[in-house]
């Protein structure tokens, strides 16, 4: 099992969040979460990579090992990646630069060498092809001044650089228009693989339409309420969230019965 | 005087024996018109609103001495590489305020330009030079600037004939080496250099500041710097002191018509330092760029104040400062910006931008526009802050450890100021001092 989540509780400023979630994501699988608006997408992928804002309890076993105990850099180090909702801009620095020193810098600590800046560049420019950016990007400050579409697809080209073995999406489709999604959602197929897992997270099933998913799981009130295969998308396309969240608000309904 | 201001004064009378006789006339009645205004007006203090922020007790309390010139001090040239750089232009190089020939190097300049040693220009042309040099102190001249008016003996010597261009910088160097000066103990100099840029003429002048030892010593600067018609004149100033020393400078621009004036200040070195740039627009069309950095750390105090006088109608100032403050140190930006009545169409810009790197420290930032004329453009910001910790955050989710990730934000707020450096052999050599800087924090981080 690639990652355990185990009664996972998450808080911020006394708010909980996240109240007892499971999860269990196996190497080549990809998960889609889906869920309305506050149901705790987004504070679930903040989690998995180590936000320190939140008060967080249970267990997070990533390859059988304590995540939750691991800093943010140890986690990328170890293969987890999140690809933002919200990018942030950093003026001043180089994406190129910066891409080549986060892939350093985990090579380093994985005890690997470093790549120089011409083989670098070589591997940067074969994976801008997946989605689809030319060099102009490199050059420029990371996301400052990129449009919604460009900050993703640099999202997904760190991904492609990085190879992680664990990819969070979090709404990776939100603020795209239909050109953008097709070459976000190409370049995410690009790196399927059965070494990778992807825990995609989306308020709609649009993007589940390019990337299939093999299970998809609906969030209400920080849980996983039902679970089921691709087919469970397309139902909440059709009929929305509002059941679920009535479910949750009474607890009449558990994860437990529901999960693989 | 006070007690306490003596012990500045007090070499000065051995200092006056010493060049008995040297001086022309109208030098030893200027020197002394200086140090009576150094007497009357005394050291500054809190209660001047120029020098709220940078109390001088730490200087008055130690007891200097004038440093003396010594022909039998000496430093190899790659020693010299080091502390300041090699820009591969003409290098004159001062030791404790005293020209060194034999750690100068002068390449062929084009004729009729002048790139010497002040006293030499003193003892050459002394009386040309009284009109420059004995030009009456404005209101703001304050005690340290008058006492380098009665103590300065060398410095550097710079004249550029009209319509000449002079490609490579023209490098200037001021070397402390207390450990070797005599007389032992804390040493004071006095540097006071001089560039005349002609009516056409072009010119790159970069001044350098360091110390060879931490011991306690001053350097008290005056830089002036004057642009005739159509001149342009970049100009750059590494303030790179021992972390013991006390720097006080005064650049001082005068521009006419249709002139261009730069200077990129780089202040790293010091206990206390205060490098203060002064610049009128006499003449209309005038142009003047003033950029800072400054990085203070530990227990540094690093003050820039900036006075630009709009005099003439239709000049263009811009000003662009930013300090980087550490451990308990401060940075004290204190921009003032002045339009006269009759200077129309100014249009003028002043930004200073401060980034906090620990909980101790401290900056100040006190932009002041004056304005007495209309139909004028003038915009100015200031801000302090520190380091985002979204984008902290975003980068450690790449592996980029907590260390790495603010070395890499600090250096790109810095790396704007340093791709403003034109002169490549320089700006290698600030952003070695820089990322050195840096990683003394914990994992370097050079750049791009």
């Amino acid at each position: 099992m690639m990652l355990q989540i185990r009664n996972l509780h998450a808080s911020v400023g006394g708010m909980e969040i996240l109240r007892g979630l499971d999860l269990d994501v196996r190497a080549g699988e990809v998960h889609a979460i889906m869920g309305p608006n506050g149901s705790g997408k987004s504070t679930l992928a903040q989690v998995l990579v180590g936000r320190e804002t939140y008060d967080v309890t249970g267990e997070v076993l990533y390859e059988g090992r304590n995540l939750l105990a691991m800093s943010p850099e140890q986690r990328a180090v170890e293969g987890v990646f999140l690809a933002f909702q919200y990018p942030v801009e950093i003026p001043g620095v180089g994406n190129l630069y910066f891409i080549r020193t986060a892939l350093n810098m985990m090579r380093k600590q994985r005890g690997l060498d470093e790549l120089d800046a011409m083989d670098f560049l070589a591997l940067a420019k074969e994976r801008m092809k997946f989605v689809e950016m030319d060099q102009s990007f490199m050059n420029r400050s990371v996301n400052t001044g990129f449009s919604g579409g460009e900050t993703k697809r640099n999202e997904i080209l760190q991904m492609a650089v990085l190879e992680p073995k664990l990819a969070i999406l979090d709404e990776t489709d939100s603020g795209l228009d239909i050109d953008a999604l097709r070459i976000v959602a190409n370049g995410v197929n690009a790196l399927r693989s059965k070494e990778r897992a992807l825990l995609v997270i989306t308020h709609y099933q649009r993007l589940l339409n390019y990337i299939v998913p093999d299970r998809v799981h609906v969030m209400a009130n920080g849980r996983i309420v039902r679970s089921g295969d691709k087919h469970l998308a397309l139902e909440l396309e059709k009929n929305g969230y509002a059941d679920f969240e009535q479910d949750t608000a009474g607890g009449a309904r558990s994860a437990a019965g529901v999960t693989s | 005087m006070s007690r306490r201001e003596n012990t500045l004064l007090q070499g000065l009378s051995r200092l006056e024996s010493r060049r008995n006789g040297h001086d022309p006339v109208w030098l030893k009645a200027f020197r002394h018109t200086a140090l009576q205004r150094v007497s009357e007006r005394g050291f500054p203090t809190a209660k001047d609103e120029a020098w709220k922020y940078t109390q001088i007790g730490r200087i008055l309390d130690v007891a200097f001495e004038p440093a003396e010139a010594d022909a039998s001090l000496r430093l190899s040239s790659a020693a010299i590489d080091q502390l300041a750089g090699d820009l591969g232009g003409a290098r004159l190089v001062f030791i404790n305020g005293y020209f060194s020939p034999q750690c100068s190097s002068l390449k062929k300049l084009p004729e009729g330009v002048k790139v010497k040693s002040l006293a030499s220009a003193l003892a050459e042309e002394g009386e040309s030079l009284e009109a420059l040099l004995s030009r009456p102190f404005g209101e703001q001249t304050h005690a340290f600037t008058a006492l380098n008016a009665a103590c300065a003996e060398d410095g550097a010597f710079v004249q550029i004939p009209a319509n000449t261009v002079i490609e490579e910088p023209i490098h200037l160097v001021f070397l402390s080496d207390p450990g070797a000066a005599f007389p032992a103990g804390p040493v004071v100099s006095h540097p006071r250099s001089l560039v005349l840029a002609g009516p056409g003429s072009r010119v790159t002048i970069v001044e350098t500041y360091a110390g060879i030892l931490d011991e306690v010593y001053l350097t008290n600067a005056v830089t002036e710097v004057i642009l005739e018609e159509g001149a342009a004149v970049e100009h750059y100033k590494i303030q790179n002191e021992t972390e013991t020393a006390f720097h006080i400078a005064l650049l001082d621009v005068r521009q006419e018509r249709d002139t261009q004036f730069a200077t990129h200040s780089v202040a790293l070195g010091s206990l206390l330092a205060r490098h203060e740039v002064t610049v009128g627009l006499h003449g209309p069309g005038a142009k003047a760029t003033l950029n800072g950095l400054y990085m203070p750390q530990n227990e540094q105090h690093l003050d820039n104040p900036t006075t630009i006088d709009h005099i003439a109608p239709e000049c263009i100032s811009r000003e662009l400062y930013k300090g980087v403050v550490d451990g308990r140190g401060r940075g004290v930006f204190d921009g003032r910006v002045i339009v006269r009545p009759g200077a129309m169409k100014t249009d003028s810009s002043q930004t200073n931008k401060n980034l906090l790197l620990s909980e101790s420290a401290r900056a100040n930032t006190r932009p002041q526009l004056e304005i007495f004329a209309d139909d004028v453009k003038c915009a100015h910001g200031a801000t302090v802050g520190q380091l985002n910790e979204e984008v902290v955050f975003y980068l450690r989710t790449r592996g980029i450890s907590q260390i790495a990730a603010r070395n890499l934000l600090t250096y790109a707020f810095v790396g704007e100021m340093l791709e403003l450096i034109r002169v490549q052999p320089l700006r290698s050599h600030v952003e070695k001092l820089v990322a050195l800087r840096l990683s003394a924090g914990g994992v370097g981080m050079v750049a791009a």
